[in-house]
């Protein structure tokens, strides 16, 4: 846009002030969002702690904060509550946070649908129906310990499903209308079979398969926490690296093509980091459904869609809201632990209606 | 020297299906802007596209006159990454909902391929913002894409394109939202860079007085094959019109020469 002689004198003053008064304000939006990042990453804290100090037995804070920072100092019994059972559930709850918000995030912008997640293109149900197999046929896979059998069934599964998106992906000339339909082809799918297996399933059986379908942090354990962390910790640098173009591909599929980004290609990691994020999470902690879907669309009132500021949004909002499930998990049925999957959209719902809200009092 | 793209037996497919066969076409000149005019589903979108590299193509595009005249550069199939170097194309569709501001959406254009581009942040930041002030939308910079009018937002896209700084510029109907004003000042503007840069403009246009007016040479398409090409006046016949658009048309100059369709009935 340079013009070949740069224009002198007093127009070129002003213009400069202009830009000068843009840039200004640019670099305060960013500021802006980077606070609002923060923000979000201190209410996981404040999320997590308040997490790990609520709970049946009577732990008053200062023990629990006391005990987090110098375990030997806690009487035996306070430190199996706390390290083997608050601490590695409160965990649990914000990794997959994290993970299953980041895995809807990305599929929301690579499919161009707000309505896409793990959950509604059949991600989760495909881990359903490997963990049906596992619980009713009672098959068990070699080489494994028996109490992973179950999550590695589910990972499979969901790990299938979604490569069977990615297939489709693949072939020349679908759109991604055309995936989001086959995607929820898969949902229904799959729960079709996993009624079929439901069908024929042992009462005791039944019931298991039912608990695990709701998903619940009581099988949280800090090997699988290890997992999972590390699975993010994997993804999340890919992720990130790939946060401007996936803003350009906000802009249309031509576009961002124009602009030199391999779509294919981007589209095909993608759904990779996707696959692993959330096959991992169902994985372990069974069929949460509504974060993949509301936390992106909390980040995005909150940063837009700057992919650099919409990613982190988007994976500490589900941090945030799993965090606060699990807390409702414990409270809403005193001396009762609700499975948490129930509880999420009782949480996220109104997180998410009160931001909408807020943002039309501001229009 | 200004650049040349060439088209040599250019076939395109969507799916089995031959939306352009074997077409060919003289050299193409940087400097100046070349319109492709034609009916609705006679091919525009399509050949624009082809020459973007965003459908695959049978035959030669070439752009000459880069690096050494002497090696000219086949774009068909090259990677897109390699393509977007050279050609910028701006879709006829534009995007809906997309909780970005104009002037992160402007930069995102250049931070998105930064390889190719090679831009400091800042660099690309004052390119985003000229570009934005050229366009008379610097005022817009800070408004989402998602609440802006229909002309603004081609506006806005249109940035994104300009902001590239190509050698060939592709614009797939650019004017066909905005109101008298904007449609002049785009078009001069498209002309300004076209002759500044010596770049090669093709752009997609309906309203055939401007056209004829902003653009040194005119390519009819019709059914995927040329109809007509030439300068405006050998183009642009009361014949072509009746044949290709199935109207009865005059074309006659206006007080200050400039050639203007009336249209008198369709045929
Ligand atoms: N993605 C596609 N798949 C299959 N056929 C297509 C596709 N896009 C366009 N076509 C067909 O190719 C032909 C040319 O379409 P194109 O979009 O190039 O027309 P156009 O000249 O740009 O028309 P308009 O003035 O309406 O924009 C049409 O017959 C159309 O039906
Ligand atoms: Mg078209």
């Amino acid at each position: 846009m340079r013009p070949p002689s740069a224009p002198a004198g007093p127009q070129a003053e002003v213009r400069h002030a202009s830009h000068a008064g843009e840039r200004a304000a640019y670099a305060r939006l960013v500021r802006r969002r980077i606070l609002l990042v923060a923000g979000l990453g201190a209410l996981m804290l404040v999320a997590l702690l308040f997490d790990i100090a609520t709970g049946p037995s009577n732990l008053p804070l200062a023990d629990v904060v006391s005990g987090l920072l110098n375990p030997s100092g806690l009487d035996a019994p306070s430190r199996v509550i706390i390290w083997e059972v608050r601490l590695p559930y409160a965990l649990m709850a914000v990794l997959v946070g994290t993970a299953l918000a980041l895995a809807g995030a990305e599929m929301q912008t690579i499919l161009n649908n707000p309505l896409a997640s793990p959950f509604t293109l059949g991600v989760s149900s495909a881990a359903s129906f490997g963990a049906a197999l596992a619980l009713v046929l009672g098959v068990s896979l070699p080489l494994i310990p028996a109490d992973w059998n179950l999550p590695a069934f589910a990972f499979i599964f969901a790990l299938g499903s979604v490569l069977m998106l990615q297939a489709m992906a693949n072939l020349r000339g679908t759109g991604v209308e055309t995936l989001v339909l086959f995607g929820i082809a898969l949902v229904f799918t799959f729960n079709a079979l996993v009624a079929l297996v439901q069908y024929v399933a042992s009462q005791e059986a039944l019931q298991q398969l039912v608990f695990w379908s709701m998903g619940s942090l009581s099988r949280a354990s800090w090997d699988k926490l290890g997992v999972l962390a590390l699975v993010i910790l994997a993804v999340v640098p890919f992720s990130l690296k790939a946060s401007w173009r996936m803003t350009a591909l906000r802009l249309g599929e031509d576009r961002a093509r124009s602009f030199g980004i391999s779509v294919r290609q981007l589209r095909f990691f993608s759904l990779l980091r996707v696959s692993l994020l959330a096959a991992t999470s169902v994985a372990f902690v069974g069929t949460i459904g509504f974060i993949g879907l509301v936390a992106p669309h909390i980040a995005r009132l909150l940063v837009g869609e700057d992919h650099r500021f919409f990613l982190p949004a988007s994976m500490l909002a589900g941090a945030v809201i799993m965090s606060l499930a699990s807390v409702g998990s414990k409270l809403i049925v005193p001396g009762a632990l609700l499975p948490v999957g129930i509880v999420t959209a009782l949480v996220g719902v109104p997180f998410f209606m009160v931001l909408i809200f807020a943002r039309r009092e501001r229009l | 020297m200004a650049p040349l793209l060439t088209l040599d037996g250019l076939s395109v497919f969507y799916g089995r299906r031959p939306i352009i066969e074997n077409l060919s076409l003289t050299p193409i000149t940087g400097g100046g802007v070349t319109a492709l005019i034609g009916p609705n589903a006679a091919g525009k979108t399509t050949l624009l596209r082809a020459l973007a590299g965003l459908v695959p193509a049978k035959g030669s595009i070439r752009l000459v006159g880069m690096a050494s005249p002497a090696h000219p550069l086949e774009l068909t199939g090259l990677p897109v990454s390699q393509h977007a170097r050279h050609v910028t194309y701006m879709p006829q569709a534009l995007p809906q909902r997309v909780a970005l501001t104009v002037f992160e959406a402007t930069l995102s254009a250049l931070m998105s391929a930064r390889s190719d581009v090679v831009l400091s942040t800042s660099e690309a930041q004052a390119r985003a913002l000229e570009t934005l002030e050229r366009l008379g939308i610097l005022d817009l910079s800070r408004r989402g894409l998602d609440e802006l009018s229909g002309g603004q937002r081609q506006l806005a896209s249109l940035a994104q394109s300009l902001v590239r700084e190509p050698t060939v510029l592709l614009l797939d109907e650019p004017t066909s939202a905005l109101d008298i004003h904007h449609q002049m000042r785009v078009m001069q503007l498209v002309a300004e860079l076209a002759r500044e840069r010596s770049i090669i403009v093709v752009i997609v246009l309906h309203d055939i007085a401007q056209a004829a007016r902003y653009c040194q040479r005119i390519v009819v398409l019709e059914h995927g094959v040329v109809a007509a090409d030439g300068l405006p006046e050998q183009a642009i016949t009361p014949q072509m019109l009746a044949r290709v658009y199935k109207v009865e048309a005059r074309v006659e100059p206006c007080s200050q020469g400039f050639l203007q369709v009336i249209v008198d009935r369709a045929a």
